[in-house]
């Protein structure tokens, strides 16, 4: 208590060398916070878009079905069971019919996915609303990555080539009926969305389903005769190991700023204890043992990280939650840098980020002012009263 | 061993390492320091005297022979048990005053005491009574910086003897003061030791401080060259 006691005397005695120091580590405070909220928010917002526009509340995967694999697309599809089918019947689920094809905008061949889909569904966020138009050619509903990559607007008119079912090769026109802005890429780029009708009559299959995507919040069981029933760890277990390596990224920085706020105090306390050795001295013949002094400059450079805290909080608070409404523009270039991203990120900034960052900030803090202030415990007190080094 | 000693040298010896070599700062110092003492260890630079009173104080421990003070052998002494008897009953004044430059007046008066875990009205009584004996009452809130060299010394014996110890070490006490000054601080230390009964033990080539002592100790080149009673 009297170590706390006279840190705080000595702290609030050295005024503006106290608050600099406070500052600066107050700027890390805020800038990990602040990056770490911005990742969390990505991840968030990645995690929600995913779940809204493609996996909704799970799938069923029709057992032979492999998106990996691309010589057994079409072997993976067949007609759903009954107890699915009757969540297909409640809205409870929709079903998705895959194929391969090669489309031909401007004379060039690219290969695509055409994906089936009841325009009328409401389990996705996908605006299949438009696939409902009743025209000659089949309407298609893309990606904006896509329609970029194939510089395809919306009403374009572009050839689709596939095999049907008895692996007959056909062709037809298909108009872009709608181009879609979404942030998951999975859904967008080398895919047309197609009504699942006209899907099915273009393979001369019926009733045929790749798989089923469910209602989110819904209860799902396990392996249905058949159907392989796939959770969100694993189909997004792709989106888990990018973040993984989003979080090293995001680690290194941590450490940066870390040692930005270590750097802070080490020089603090270095400059702190050379130019006070007088007083340590005296403090020494006054009757305080050494390692009581090592106590108090210790403190004294933790302060500084309570202190900083303080003061991140008073301006940081408020700019964190202007963040967490308003956003953070994100700049068109990142998205097409190939990184699904939306226009806005909205930080996240938990309990939990911030206490764990104010901990650690906190216990290397006191780290690093104990590792100069423990030479203390070798200081000559003799040689300290006069403010010489020995 | 006399209960009226207060400190007991027997051959004692200190030498630093200087490079190859050793230093002999004092040479088979052989003392005996009574209670109520009001002393001064006079000699010209380098005879010993700071290197003496560091021994005395626990700050140091001697390379040879031995140092009783307080009952206490120095250099049997733990780190912990010195800096308890330094903060119970050695009280050190310096010549540079060694004011803790953030604390107020009262609050480094107050900082042995501190240490002592007393009470805080015990310790305010303490600190006004130290304060008042060395006229600075009135300053009780002024920072180091706000007063003079003089007033700051002042400062330093009130933090010395407001834990009324036994013994209080003052190395050259009057070297950076007026002449003026140093009486007062004199007066002020006579005063103390005649009401408080402290021992008082000054380094000090200050031809000034002479006429206020008791008893004279002379070192030279680490020796006692002379050692006489100047007032009954």
């Amino acid at each position: 208590m009297l170590a706390f006691k006279l840190a705080l005397r000595n702290l609030f005695g050295a005024g503006l060398r106290t608050w600099l120091t406070v500052i600066v580590l107050s700027f890390s405070y805020v800038i990990i916070i602040f990056q770490q909220g911005m990742l969390d928010g990505w991840n968030k917002q990645a995690r929600r878009d995913m779940m809204h526009w493609e996996l909704g509340g799970g799938q069923y995967w029709h057992t032979a079905y492999d998106p990996y694999d691309f010589f057994t697309i079409e072997d993976g599809r067949g007609p759903l069971a009954p107890e699915l089918q009757s969540r297909v019947d409640q809205g409870q689920a929709t079903d998705v019919l895959i194929s391969q094809a090669s489309i031909y905008p401007d004379g060039r061949l690219m290969s695509v996915l055409l994906k089936g889909i009841d325009p009328n569904q409401t389990i996705l966020d996908m605006p299949t609303a438009p696939l409902v138009e009743n025209i000659t050619e089949i309407p298609a509903l893309i990606g904006r990555r896509m329609a970029e990559a194939a510089k395809l607007r919306k009403g374009d008119v572009v050839t689709v080539r596939w095999r049907d079912a008895n692996g007959t090769f056909d062709a037809t026109e298909i108009k872009i009926v709608e181009v879609m802005k979404t942030n998951v890429g999975s859904i967008d780029m080398g895919q047309l969305w197609l009504p699942k009708s006209r899907l099915e009559s273009m393979l001369g299959v019926e009733n045929m389903t790749t798989y089923l995507v469910l209602k989110r919040g819904s209860n799902a069981t396990d392996t249905v005769n058949g159907w392989v029933y796939r959770d969100h760890a694993y189909l997004m277990k792709e989106l888990t190991e990018m973040i993984k390596m989003k979080s090293v990224g995001g680690s290194i920085m941590f450490l940066v700023l870390l040692a930005l706020a270590w750097l802070a105090i080490f020089d603090t306390q270095v400059l702190s204890i050379f130019r006070r050795r007088k007083e340590i001295g005296t403090m020494i013949a006054l009757g305080m043992t050494r390692q009581r002094v090592v106590r108090i400059f210790t403190l004294e450079g933790a302060m500084h990280g309570i202190l900083a805290a303080a003061v991140a909080a008073l301006y940081g608070a408020p700019l964190f939650i202007w963040m967490a409404r308003s956003g953070w523009a994100m700049p068109e270039m990142t998205d097409d840098m190939g990184m699904a991203i939306a226009e806005r990120i909205y930080p996240s900034y938990s309990l939990g980020l911030i206490a764990m960052t104010t901990a650690i900030v906190m216990l290397s803090v006191i780290v690093v002012s104990f590792i100069p202030a423990r030479n203390i415990t070798t200081f000559n007190p003799t040689d300290a009263i006069k403010g010489k080094t020995s | 061993m006399d209960n009226n000693h207060l400190i007991t040298t027997e051959n004692l010896t200190k030498r630093f390492p200087m490079g190859q070599t050793e230093l002999t700062a004092l040479n088979n110092i052989n003392l005996t320091i009574r209670k109520g003492e009001f002393i001064g260890l006079v000699g010209p630079s380098g005879s010993g005297k700071t290197t003496l009173l560091n021994i005395l104080g626990t700050l140091d421990s001697p390379t040879e022979g031995s140092a009783v003070v307080l009952g206490n052998n120095t250099a049997e002494l733990s780190h912990k048990n010195s800096a308890k008897l330094r903060n119970l009953q050695i009280g050190f004044i310096f010549q540079t005053f060694n004011l803790l430059p953030v604390y107020t007046v009262y609050e480094n008066v107050e900082f042995p005491l501190l240490l002592q875990k007393l009470g805080k009205s015990q310790r305010h009584d303490m600190v006004v009574d130290a304060l008042k004996w060395v006229g600075l009452a009135d300053r009780a809130k002024s920072k180091p910086a706000q007063l003079s060299g003089g007033q700051c010394q002042r400062v330093a014996i009130a933090r010395a003897i407001v834990k009324k110890p036994a013994l209080v070490l003052a190395d050259e006490p009057t070297a950076n003061l007026d002449a003026k000054n140093s009486h007062h601080i004199l007066k002020t230390m006579e005063t103390l030791n005649k009401e408080l009964g402290t021992t008082f033990i000054f380094a000090t080539h200050d031809e000034k401080v002479i006429g206020y002592l008791k008893r004279q100790i002379t070192l030279d080149d680490g020796q006692i060259a002379n050692d006489q009673v100047l007032k009954g």
